[in-house]
């Protein structure tokens, strides 16, 4: 009943506001009347009893916003004139509602891409059904994921704890539709693969478990929704007909579903195929080799009830049964189980700590313009004072106008908000459809959701909240009487005021900001000066993978040698190098390598694990690899002669003893092979982190140790290297003259190495960015600062100037306060941003904070920041004319 | 205006129930019903009345209807509802048990305790 009475008069109260407003006026009329009455009939006349009759009633616009409130609803009622209000204050400073939107739209905008990052690749789970419970594999000390395919059949089918394993493994291949065969990347998975994942088919049918029977047994293959969207036209007719998969037919099952897009989360496969039929897609069988790793991810969902320990101690005993009976190519029995997507901790730990990184100063930027528009929004406060005196006077209460200007604050915050939002999902939409890499179709799964939506509400709410209450202390004070008595224009520049802080510490942060971009920007500019070992400058990396084109066997060096002598007839060409995998690729291989004295090949008897390249002897001289002593092989150095390697200079430090004598002594490879080193190269850098430490490396003889999928290095005259477009016609007509199906994939090694790169240009642009946004902010405020304090200071600076003070004087006198704080902030700012560097130094090659060249470049920074911030409050201070401000007055 | 007692907090709506309990009142005939069956003893700004007013009718313990006074003019008239009339017993109870309550405690004497 209460309830029902209450809520019908808050509908009334929304519904009809201005009715009940007449009423209540008429009620209060009629009182007075009423009293009125009385007096007259005391013996007042008329118009003097109406008069007393109103004093004595009192306030009577308190009492009917009293009344309002009793009434209930009026709450909802005011705030939707308070908006109004609000809207129609903002309009009247268009300048300044500007600033204060595109300020925070920066900010947010910032945070919200930042944070979808984190959100698509860590908060965000797997796009598979009921992904809550599951897991991927990991054993060991060294966490590794990829497992042996023997290692895998037992894990699927001794343990106890998952409804079942998966696997699968990145391939590329030649897939021939009928047209040219083009290279495409996908996944090869056990046979239960989507029955794990609980995946069903958007068309046709996808395999299972059952459809493998041993090797080669299952040449089916399913499409991911996007290839055959793009690639068959959504074509309903294509389940049936059958491709081939460097040239090995495999009949069309069918197309998984458009959400599913593999286990990975940064890479999109194209099509599935069943691993059972590896050999006809990778460069060999490895089926049943338990030594050799090469199955990138085994996971499952764990059985209801089953906890990860549980599961992982019930892997760990599978591990010993397999460390004991082959202690050959097992040794490592514990497993643990990780979140899928991000290849167990391979990539996350870097990825995680830069973003968080990168997170943590999106914040400060947010910070920063809550601390610049809390000093603008108090800035206004203190000039509307007078407007704030004369409502408190007229009996407006103090929370109603703090209300007010909150309602302005959180208007203004969520413009921004939602402004910041539209740019930040502008960015992410292609940051989501950029593929950095164009011979590998990673992406980067960044979509904006529900999640990322939230964080920039509460963001825009929090911030307005924040820079809202910095006048609250200023109203609270406000002293009626006084202001309305002696204007607002007295009271400046005594104590430190909240604003300066805020300046201050807005001005601090954005210090570290541009701080940490100069890092960064060093580091990069560092890496590309390191020596890499080689020289990618007009090179040429042609990708083929003779596996691809049918090739096996004998067949394979003889290609290759046609190959390297057809291009090294092309004008200009001066060398030929083959390499299986060029160093400062995405992806490299290692090998474990032993003393010369070891006979129990086990992988804890291993000298160490080194960077191992298989290379023609053309190699080095067309990388551009320096020879430092000893040979480098010759074309004799092939099956019928002893095993030879050249090394790196940290291999022969590290595990020859010594690079003096290291030429002639020996060391042996996993499968026993005795090597001898013939030579010894320059170090370089070899893994897709340029900011790697030394790394020892080898380099087999590919004669010797032969591989099908090879990078042609192609080194030109500098003439030639300008055009390469030119280049890779050239290059690619040469090989299609020797096999027209054959896919290559031809770059150079400049665009190459973007990959290995992409860390550290990626760091350093979103460090710029944010530098940038960092430089913005404070020119914005120190800007807003002197600008208001010469507008207040006019009067006195025009006393100042018709006294006869000079330009000096006047400057220092407008805005010395102002470069006082700057400086104050600059320091804060530089000594935090040193120290906050050290962070970077994770990410950043070479990130030193103490570079002099960082510290003058920052100093220089923020000095040139705040002379382009005061420059035109500093002109309005100088161009002060006395006569036409005493006037004014 | 000597002599006045100033209402305590929480008192000026139990006194506008019982007011409105003797007959259906306008506004200005509340404050002076309340003058009159206090003997003028409590002051009461008149403004003060109406937030106290609406309260009642939010609450559904008074309802308000339009109609014409002895003075021949328009005004709002207030009345007691049936919750409201429960009310004001309770209240009536639990202030009579106050007063009583206080005024023992206030007589109390030294050769008492």
């Amino acid at each position: 009943m209460n309830f029902i009475s209450y809520f019908r008069s808050l509908v009334a109260r929304v519904l009809r506001g201005s009715e009940i407003s007449d009423e209540m006026d008429e009620e209060l009329r009629s009182h007075i009347a009423h009293r009125a009455d009385d007096l007259e009939r005391d013996g007042l006349v008329r118009v003097e009893a109406e008069r007393r009759a109103r004093i004595e009633f009192g306030g009577r616009e308190r009492y009917k916003e009293e009344s309002y409130e009793a009434l209930g609803g009026n709450f909802f009622h005011s705030l939707v004139g308070d908006v109004r209000f609000a809207l129609r204050v903002l309009r009247k400073s268009p300048g300044f509602t500007i600033a204060a939107v595109v300020t925070l739209a920066l900010a947010i905008g910032a945070n919200s891409v930042v944070f979808a990052v984190l959100n698509g690749l860590f908060i965000r789970p797997l796009n598979v059904p009921h992904s809550q419970d599951l897991y991927s594999l990991q054993r060991g000390k060294d966490t590794y994921i990829i497992q042996s395919y023997p290692d895998y059949l037992d894990l699927r089918d001794r343990n106890r704890s998952f409804d079942g394993l998966a696997a699968y493994n990145i391939s590329e291949v030649a897939l021939d539709t009928g047209k040219n065969p083009a290279s495409v990347w996908g996944y090869e998975t056990s046979g239960n693969y989507f029955d794990e994942l609980r995946i069903r088919p958007y068309l046709g049918r996808l395999f299972h478990g059952s459809d493998e029977h041993g090797p080669n047994s299952a040449p089916y293959i399913v499409f991911s929704y996007a290839y055959w969207h793009s690639r068959f036209q959504d074509d309903r007719g294509v389940v049936g007909r059958t491709v081939r998969l460097n040239k090995h037919p495999f009949t069309i099952l069918g197309v998984a579903p458009p959400e599913f897009h593999g286990t990975l989360l940064f890479f999109s496969p194209d099509f599935f195929v069943p691993m059972v039929n590896a050999e006809q897609i990778d460069a060999g069988s490895f089926l049943n080799a338990r030594g050799t790793r090469w199955v990138f991810e085994l996971l499952g969902h764990l059985k209801p009830g089953v906890t990860p320990t549980q599961a992982s101690a019930d892997l760990s005993s599978i591990g010993s049964y397999l460390t004991k009976a082959y202690p050959k190519d097992d040794d490592q029995p514990s497993f643990s189980l990780v979140r899928p997507g991000l290849h167990g901790n391979f990539f996350a730990p870097a990825i995680r700590a830069f973003l968080t990184g990168l997170m943590l100063l999106a914040g400060l930027i947010l910070l920063a313009a809550c601390a610049n528009l809390g000093s603008l929004f108090a800035a206004r406060a203190a000039d509307r004072s007078r407007e704030v005196a004369l409502r408190l006077a007229l009996g407006s209460s103090r929370s109603r106008i703090l209300r007010q200007l909150f309602i302005e604050a959180v208007l203004i915050s969520l413009a921004g908000g939602a402004a910041g939002l539209w740019g930040g999902v502008m960015v992410l939409h292609w940051l989501s459809g950029w593929k950095p890499f164009p011979e590998f179709p990673m992406n980067i799964p960044v979509n904006p959701d529900a999640n990322v939506y939230l964080v920039a509400l509460l963001l825009a709410l929090i911030s307005g909240l924040l820079f809202g209450a910095v006048p609250v202390r200023q109203v609270l004070r406000t002293n009626p009487y006084e202001i309305v008595k002696a204007g607002s224009t007295a009271r400046m520049g005594r104590g430190i005021a909240v604003r300066d802080v805020l300046l201050v510490v807005q001005i601090a942060i954005c210090a570290v900001l541009v701080t940490s971009s100069m890092v960064a920007m060093r580091g990069l500019a560092h890496s590309l000066h390191t020596n890499l070992g080689f020289d990618p400058q007009n090179t040429m990396l042609v990708d083929t993978d003779l596996r691809m084109a049918g090739y096996q066997g004998d067949e394979i060096p003889a290609m290759q040698k046609r190959m390297s002598d057809t291009i090294q007839t092309i004008p200009g060409v001066s060398a030929v190098g083959l390499v299986d995998v060029p160093p400062l690729h995405m992806g490299w291989s290692i090998s474990n390598v032993f003393s010369d004295q070891t006979t129990d090949f086990r992988p804890s008897n291993a000298a160490a694990t080194v960077i191992r390249y298989k290379v023609s002897a053309e190699y080095f001289r067309a990388a551009r690899t320096a020879l430092l002593t000893g040979r480098i092989f010759s074309n004799h150095d092939d099956m019928k002669a002893p095993g030879v390697a050249v090394v790196n200079r940290e291999f022969a430090r590290k595990i020859l003893g010594s690079t003096t004598d290291a030429i002639g002594k020996h060391f042996k490879l996993p499968d026993g092979t005795r090597i001898e080193v013939v030579g010894i190269v320059e170090d370089g850098k070899y893994t897709a982190n340029i900011a790697e430490d030394p790394q020892p490396a080898m380099f087999l003889s590919i004669l010797q140790q032969p591989a099908s999928d090879t990078v042609m290095v192609v080194r030109t005259t500098t003439e030639m290297g300008r055009d390469p477009a030119q280049l890779a016609t050239a290059i690619r007509s040469k090989l299609r003259g020797l096999d027209a199906g054959l896919p290559s994939f031809i770059q150079t090694w400049d665009e190459e190495m973007n990959g290995a790169l992409f860390g550290s240009r990626m760091a350093t642009a979103s460090l710029g960015v944010m530098g940038v946004m960092g430089a913005m902010l404070s020119i914005t405020g120190i800007f807003g600062m002197a600008a208001y304090s010469v507008s207040k200071r006019l009067k006195e600076l025009g006393i100042r100037v018709a006294l006869g003070a000079q330009r000096r004087e006047v400057l220092q006198a407008a805005l010395g306060r102002a470069f006082k704080l700057l400086a104050v902030g600059s320091v804060a700012g530089l000594v935090l941003g040193l120290l906050a560097t050290r962070v970077l130094a994770y990410i950043v090659y070479q990130a030193t904070p103490r570079d002099p060249l960082v510290l003058c470049g920052a100093v220089l920074a923020m000095a040139l920041l705040g002379l382009l911030a005061t420059w035109i409050p500093a002109q309005r201070a100088l161009q002060v004319n006395p006569l036409v401000l005493l006037r004014e007055e | 205006m000597t002599e006045q007692a100033q209402l305590l907090p929480g008192t000026l709506d139990l006194l506008i129930l019982k007011a409105v309990s003797l007959g259906p009142l306008h506004g200005y005939g509340v404050l002076l019903r309340i003058g009159q069956i206090s003997g003028s003893a409590l002051l009461i700004e008149q403004g003060a009345l109406y937030p106290a007013l609406f309260r009642l009718v939010r609450q559904g313990l008074l309802k308000a209807s339009w109609g014409i006074s002895d003075n021949n003019r328009r005004a709002k008239f207030y009345e007691l509802t049936t919750p409201g009339r429960k009310r004001l017993r309770e209240e009536e109870d639990g202030w009579n048990r106050l007063a009583v309550a206080m005024s023992t405690a206030l007589a109390a004497r030294p050769e008492e305790v």
